[in-house]
């Protein structure tokens, strides 16, 4: 094996025969900076990282992220399998492209995509909604382009319009490709793009308009079906043709299975491309997402690269280009094992744990329930005492127990509501449940002994003047005290609350 | 567990998942299958169809690891279900990344201080880190050409026609254009001088390859900086270098200490360098490293607050796999400078291995060059009985997936092949190559040719100097271009 001559000469016996933890390695000072001049042996290095890791939050018990956390020992048997399989050459894997295109087909199919039975659809996996979300927007963008460049306007000053609660990564699509974001602000009680008042904003550069479907930050649907109608009377009217796009980054796996009457999807002629995250609740492993197009002419032809791959054409179009081949190929067992009544009863029970999460965290009577009954399976919740500082204190508190709950300020403009939010993922089940709840309700009774009565203090701002009469035994005279300024200190420090959507939840 | 309400009703013969009716049910291709089936059988299905996909460690096309200690897999499969992104939850692993920027920036001699941190990040790519470090550069010319009131709706690059298919990528999502120095036959990089005429004031930045992925030659990244450091001087546009060190980055530092291409030259502002590639890594992770702070632009950084302190974070991507940057770290704690090195002159001296195997059956000629990234290129002396294409055909039969492809413009009517020696290719593996590239020759010398007997032609000219006849090199390139041509208005470069 090449390896066996990275292993030290025989003269060195020790570090191999004794355990790790009886070896030097346990005390060299780890590498921060540069590169270690020798090896290590195999055995100590697993150690050592692996200890350093176990510092890390328990993932199972992060209950921010939306990211799947756990999968069945058969799908970890075919990731180990095709780790040391690149994505891209896809000439020397064609049966993982196939797996990937069959995803594709039945996403597509989820979807209503108007393709016929046997067609295959317009779509790509990616690496997660991020890189989803640029290739869409991509496109469009490059559309509109053509458009204005036929018709001899300018098109040097493209815009996009959506909510104020997008996910960053709406924000880097428009600070890298050079798009200006348009927001509609929220306001207290309506947390999601209110759809009126983003058909207003729509002006002659809007490559696109932005829905949600399962807001980040309280996992509502936005009304995607009256955004399609009042853009269509727009389009009639100015003959702009703006399309829509559906960042469906968590919905996109919910609503099928739960809401298969909501209209959302291509079944809403507006609507030209979707992206969905298979690592939320396509319930896969972080590192893959997609994004399906309604047909061919909503993808431009000048972004597609075509690879030479066993003879046919396969056109590509990603960001990325080497990369794994894990996360497809467990996309795939998902949806072989699971099947439709896999995933929708995966999502009933989800939304079973949520109900009962909902219904302990009212029982407390301490929290208004912000998030809404339909949505994505969250809880979102905020003290009933308007006191800021309270959210981010129960926050830390619960991390003792080793819960991950985050808590953030909501976007313009609602900064003054600061909520909680707790994701419910498949493995998070009633027994899991009753327990975060029990520890809620510790966390709950620790932040009350500990609040502090507040000391009043007041500051002087004086001017001290020479006395003016002399006192009685000879002594110098006191000065004379003048108040100039009389201030109270504030009592509550706040906590530094950071606006912007980048210091936030995702 | 949730699970256990997915099955569907109790079948007796499940148990046995061969004698079940889920292997003969046929696999959904367009729509999602109504019912569940049980895990088992799933696990089998996929593996099964999975089966015949080529074998990694046979793929001699790719320069991506294939194989990894045990004890990193170990490692990297307890790590699947983070999420890297969320840098609060897992701040170890967050620490992870930081250090491998550190180091990989004092690999390459990025002026920074023993206990300073460098500027660069992970990234799932040399694609995305390259990129990100044009982005960069595009940001940056447009604000100095803004500050100057000039025009900046007209970015251009300069890269040799040899660049792997990402700039192209970067150049056309990015609108900014791409200005290829053309390869000539027996020069198959990019020419540093012809690269600095190209430069204008558009230009925003010289991109260099260390690591010509045709022909694994390192192109001369001093000699560019110097004739870029006089031009600037002239010009006064101070056109930056970025070198693509996708594959060469973890190779010259070990093998080649002298050579100065990184951030040792002054006008090297950016380095990108491939953890999947000789970082020994699965596929999934690059690195791309700025020389100091100037050279990212801040607008372009966003800022997450990150256990309180300001994580500043550079990426396309969001959420991803923490395994691979776990795995790099694994690697530079396991091996150190010590232990790249060693597999670096092994790699080197299997390539030798191999390429005087080649050069003994004596149909061969040699295209790579000595001094490079380990691979050996090769294209046959007499292509007029049979290509290269159909060696690399017959080869698939043995299991081994060997390339074969055309050279850019203009040295189409090269044909080569290209085997990459990766960490995992020991001299067994290509002892038992050269013996069945003997096999297949062979086989291919039996079966009797094409009746297309090429005579020899005399290329005539008439007085004027206007061709009457062409010379058969002169055919052949006509023919190539005319169907490159054709081909090329829907194809790209194909190799990668």
């Amino acid at each position: 094996m090449v390896l066996s001559l990275v292993q030290r000469r025989p003269t060195d016996f020790t570090p191999f025969i004794s355990p790790v933890f009886a070896s030097r390695y346990i005390q060299d000072p780890l590498p921060r900076y540069v590169l270690p001049a020798k090896s290590a042996s195999k055995e100590a290095a697993y150690q050592i990282i692996h200890d350093e890791l176990l510092l890390d939050s328990s993932p199972r018990l992060n209950l921010a992220s939306f990211v799947t956390t756990w999968m069945e020992p058969e799908c970890d048997k075919l990731m180990i399998e095709a780790i040391n399989k690149n994505y891209a050459d896809m000439d020397e894997y064609p049966v993982t492209t196939e797996l990937q295109n069959r995803c594709v087909n039945i996403i597509a199919h989820l979807f209503n995509a108007p393709v016929n039975e046997k067609e295959a659809a317009v779509g790509v996996g990616t690496v997660g909604s991020s890189e989803a979300i640029m290739l869409a927007g991509l496109a469009f963008k490059k559309k509109w382009q053509n458009r204005r460049k036929a018709e001899g306007k300018p098109y040097d000053k493209p815009n996009i319009v959506t909510g104020a609660n997008v996910q960053v990564c709406w924000e880097k699509f428009a600070r890298y490709f050079e798009v200006e974001l348009k927001e509609v602000k929220l306001r207290e009680g309506y947390y999601v793009m209110d759809p009126e008042k983003a058909v207003e904003m729509v002006d002659e550069n809007t490559i696109c308009v932005a829905a949600i479907l399962g807001s980040t930050l309280t996992g509502e649907f936005e009304d995607v079906k009256l955004l399609n109608d009042l853009l269509t009377k727009k389009n009639m009217i100015t003959g702009w043709d703006t399309p829509i796009h559906v960042d469906a980054a968590s919905g996109g796996f919910i609503a099928p299975f739960l809401y298969p009457k909501l209209e959302w999807d291509f079944r809403l002629p507006l609507v030209k491309s979707i992206n969905v995250s298979g690592h939320k609740y396509g319930l896969v492993y972080a590192g893959i997402g997609w994004v399906i197009w309604r047909n061919k002419e909503d993808l431009p032809e000048e972004l597609i690269f075509h690879i030479n791959y066993l003879g046919a054409d396969q056109p590509t179009f990603t960001l990325n280009f080497s990369k794994g081949s894990s996360q497809i190929i467990a996309q795939y067992y998902q949806f072989l094992r699971l099947g439709f009544e896999g995933y929708r009863k995966v999502m009933k029970n989800c939304m079973e744990s949520a109900r009962i999460l909902n219904k302990g965290l009212e029982d407390t009577g301490r929290f208004d329930i912000i998030s809404k009954e339909q949505g994505v399976p969250l809880v979102a919740f905020s003290f009933k005492d308007k006191n800021k500082t309270l959210a981010f204190k129960l926050s830390k508190n619960l991390r003792r127990f080793g819960w991950i709950v985050p808590a953030y300020t909501l976007p313009a403009d609602a900064e003054h509501m600061t909520v909680l939010r707790v994701v419910v993922r498949e493995d998070f089940g009633r027994p899991l449940v009753e327990r975060f709840l029990s520890h809620l309700r510790i966390a709950l009774s620790e932040l009350d002994s500990v609040i502090e009565v507040p000391i009043p203090t007041i500051r002087y701002t004086i001017e001290l003047r020479p006395g003016d009469h002399l006192e009685d035994d000879g002594a110098l005279p006191l000065p004379n005290v003048a108040v100039l300024k009389q201030e109270v200190e504030p009592t509550d420090k706040s906590i530094p609350l950071t606006g912007g959507k980048t210091k936030g939840v995702c | 567990m949730v699970l256990s309400a997915a099955g569907s009703e109790p079948d007796a013969s499940v148990d046995y998942t061969f004698a079940s009716r889920y292997v003969c049910a046929a696999l959904p291709r367009f729509k999602m299958p109504e019912n569940s089936i049980p895990k088992d059988a799933a696990y089998q299905i996929i593996s099964d169809e999975l089966m015949l996909d080529g074998n990694p460690r046979l793929n001699l096309a790719s320069f991506v690891t294939t194989w990894m200690e045990p004890e990193c897999d170990k490692l990297i499969m307890a790590a699947t279900n983070k999420n890297y992104v969320d840098m609060d939850e897992y701040p170890v692993t967050t620490e992870l990344q930081n250090r491998c920027v550190n180091m990989i920036a004092h690999l390459f001699h990025a002026p920074v201080g023993d206990d300073e941190t460098a500027l660069g990040v992970a990234t799932v790519g040399s694609s995305e880190a390259i990129m990100l470090a044009g982005l960069a550069f595009k940001r940056k010319w447009q604000n100095k050409r803004k500050a100057e009131g000039k025009p900046y709706d007209k970015p251009n690059i300069v890269t040799g026609a040899n660049v792997q298919v990402c700039w192209e990528k970067f150049a056309r999502y990015f609108e900014v254009e791409l200005k290829e120095v053309k390869l000539r036959e027996g020069f198959y990089i990019m020419d540093p001088v012809k690269a600095v005429e190209m430069v204008d004031e558009n230009t925003i930045c010289v991109a260099a390859i260390l690591g010509s992925t045709l022909t694994g030659e390192f192109e001369d990244v001093k000699l560019l900086n110097q004739l870029l450091t006089q031009k600037n001087k002239e010009t006064g546009w101070d056109t930056p270098i970025h070198v693509d060190a996708a594959s060469g980055g973890f190779i010259a530092p070990f093998l080649y200490p002298q050579l100065e291409w990184d951030f040792r030259l002054p006008l090297v502002k950016s380095i990108n360098v491939s953890g999947h590639k000789y970082g020994l890594v699965y596929a999934g992770v690059g690195w791309v490293v700025w020389r100091s702070k100037e050279d990212l632009p801040e607008e372009l950084i966003f800022h997450i607050n990150y256990l309180g302190a300001d994580q500043p974070t550079f990426t396309l991507n969001f959420s991803k796999g923490s395994s691979q940057i776990i795995a790099q770290y694994y690697q530079f704690l396991r091996l150190g400078f010590e232990g790249y090195k060693n597999i670096m002159k092994n790699c080197m001296e299997n390539a030798r291995v191999l390429r005087e195997g080649l050069e003994k059956m004596g149909r061969f000629d040699i295209v790579s060059k000595e001094v490079g990234v380990p691979l050996v290129a090769f294209s046959l002396k007499d292509s007029s009985k049979h290509t290269v294409f159909q060696i690399a055909e017959n080869m698939r039969k043995f299991g081994w997936i060997i390339p074969a492809y055309t050279m850019p413009h203009d040295a189409e009517h090269v044909a080569v092949l290209r085997v990459v020696i990766r960490e995992d290719f020991s001299r067994s593996l290509a002892e038992r190559l050269i013996s069945d590239i003997k096999k297949v020759l062979g086989e291919l010398d039996a079966v009797p040719s094409q009746p297309i007997t090429i005579a020899h032609v005399t290329p005539v000219k008439n007085a004027e100097g206007t061709v009457l006849k062409k010379s058969i090199l002169e055919t052949q390139q006509e023919i190539t271009t005319y169907w490159r041509r054709l081909v090329e208005r829907k194809k790209t470069n194909g190799v990668c």
